[in-house]
């Protein structure tokens, strides 16, 4: 034997991948070695016990709301959701205001960084509506001039909606939000696998601007900037660099 | 129904079995099978028919969970884990009732990254190459996981007898 096994060597062994030529060997080392041996069969019985315990699931008779034909029907589901929503909703008020105050930490004491506030609300909204399934926006792509010309109004600027297609994401729709200083808009898109991510818009108050700055609330990350007369943040669970990359064409497409 | 929605029929019962050992509580397992349904249907435009749908529901489902347990995180509680993981044994017949319970409780004290992994590998029989695909991780931080959930697991219902060994 070539020295002591690595714990990957087990885990392979355990789970069927080892390569069948060093089954032998890893059979020896377990048998030299109590307590590999005992953590193996430790393992095992996880296995086994997770099988027991979820196999029955299988077998148990699929509720109606969980089929093919249902879900495109759009039956719904409980009554709870809207009240859901509403409390969300009231949280994010409240998280958007408390904003300032738990950004801030990295600045040191005094004022948040500008455009801090932007960040924090971005972040709230996006944990709050990236779960929604079935209403994630008000208005969806689909009516894309109406969704445009209806948050261009209650934000009073001329908005656009950035195109992030060469990133995988696709536009979903957008929503109306009520921040600290007055209305603020969401566009939310999505890619293939589901996953989404958020670009947040308000209005840029006092005129500041920014470079691009970076803040995360948990693994939801966001790069916001103040330019001109909006503060943006783009706010994901993807990849920091991937993120950067596409804060990147969201600003260039503003620009141009 | 096409082909493929057929195929996305199928494979319900075990979205379900993982959904409810993801989330240890039966009626959230539905609604995060339902909402991944939904996301899955509304993006089916965009399945790439030659990839693997099994794999493609599970990123979906994962997805979804991740996305309602930060939602948690910001509102209350709806309910505490202890209730929670109350109902997530599909009733065990077995003489080991105390056992079964033992790991349904050690199973909710996992950190999510570790329990997704545990799951996915004992229970669902996915490959760590299929792991990684749907965790977005690579295959090193798997295998990372994985030793560590079960490691854990063994800790929490074995006490100090497990044998917990490091190896660099």
């Amino acid at each position: 034997m070539s020295g002591p096994l690595h714990d990957d060597d087990l885990l392979s062994y355990v789970d069927g991948a080892l390569d069948p030529a060093r089954v032998d060997e890893v059979d020896a080392w377990l048998a030299a070695n109590p307590r590999d041996a005992e953590r193996v069969r430790q393992w095992r019985e996880q296995v086994d016990g997770l099988h027991r315990l979820f196999d029955p699931v299988l077998d148990e008779a699929v509720p109606d709301r969980l089929s093919v034909a249902a879900v495109k029907a759009g039956r719904g589901r409980s009554w709870l959701a809207p009240l859901l929503r509403i409390a969300a909703m009231l949280l994010l008020v409240l998280a958007g205001g408390a904003g300032g105050w738990w950004l801030r930490g990295g600045a040191g004491e005094g004022k948040a960084a500008p455009g801090a506030v932007v960040a924090a609300e971005a972040l709230s909204a996006h944990v709050v509506f990236a779960a929604e399934i079935r209403h994630p926006v008000e208005v969806g792509a689909g009516e894309r001039a109406h969704l445009i010309a209806w948050l261009s109004k209650r934000l009073g600027t001329d908005l656009k909606v950035p195109d992030l297609s060469a990133a995988g994401f696709s536009l979903v729709g957008g929503r109306l939000l009520p921040a600290a200083s007055g209305p603020a808009a969401q566009f939310m898109y999505e890619n293939g696998d589901g996953r989404r991510v958020t670009l947040y818009l308000r209005r840029n108050t006092d005129g500041t601007e920014t470079a691009f700055r970076f803040a995360a609330l948990g693994r939801v990350e966001a790069f916001y900037w103040l330019d001109g007369p909006l503060g943006y943040a783009l706010a994901g669970d993807v990849d920091r660099e991937r993120l950067m990359e596409m804060a990147k064409a969201v600003y260039h497409q503003l620009e141009s | 129904m096409s082909k493929v929605e057929s195929q996305i029929e199928a494979e319900i019962p075990g979205l379900r079995r993982y959904a409810r050992a993801l989330s240890g509580d039966v009626a959230q397992a539905d609604d995060l099978v339902q909402d991944c349904l939904e996301r899955a249907l509304s993006r089916l435009a965009l399945w790439r028919r030659d990839g693997n749908l099994r794999a493609w529901l599970f990123t979906i489902l994962r997805n979804v969970w991740i996305d309602e347990l930060r939602r948690r995180k910001v509102r209350p509680e709806q309910y505490g884990m202890d209730d929670a993981m109350e109902g997530a044994a599909a009733a065990p017949n077995q003489h080991d009732r105390l056992a079964v319970r033992d790991l349904v409780a050690a199973l909710a004290l996992l950190v999510p990254e570790q329990r997704e992994t545990v799951l996915l590998v004992g229970l669902e029989g996915m490959t760590y190459a299929e792991v990684a695909g749907v965790t977005g991780v690579p295959v090193g931080t798997v295998m990372s996981r994985l030793k560590r959930g079960r490691d854990r697991l063994a800790l929490l219902m074995h006490g100090g007898e497990s044998a917990i060994r490091r190896v660099k």
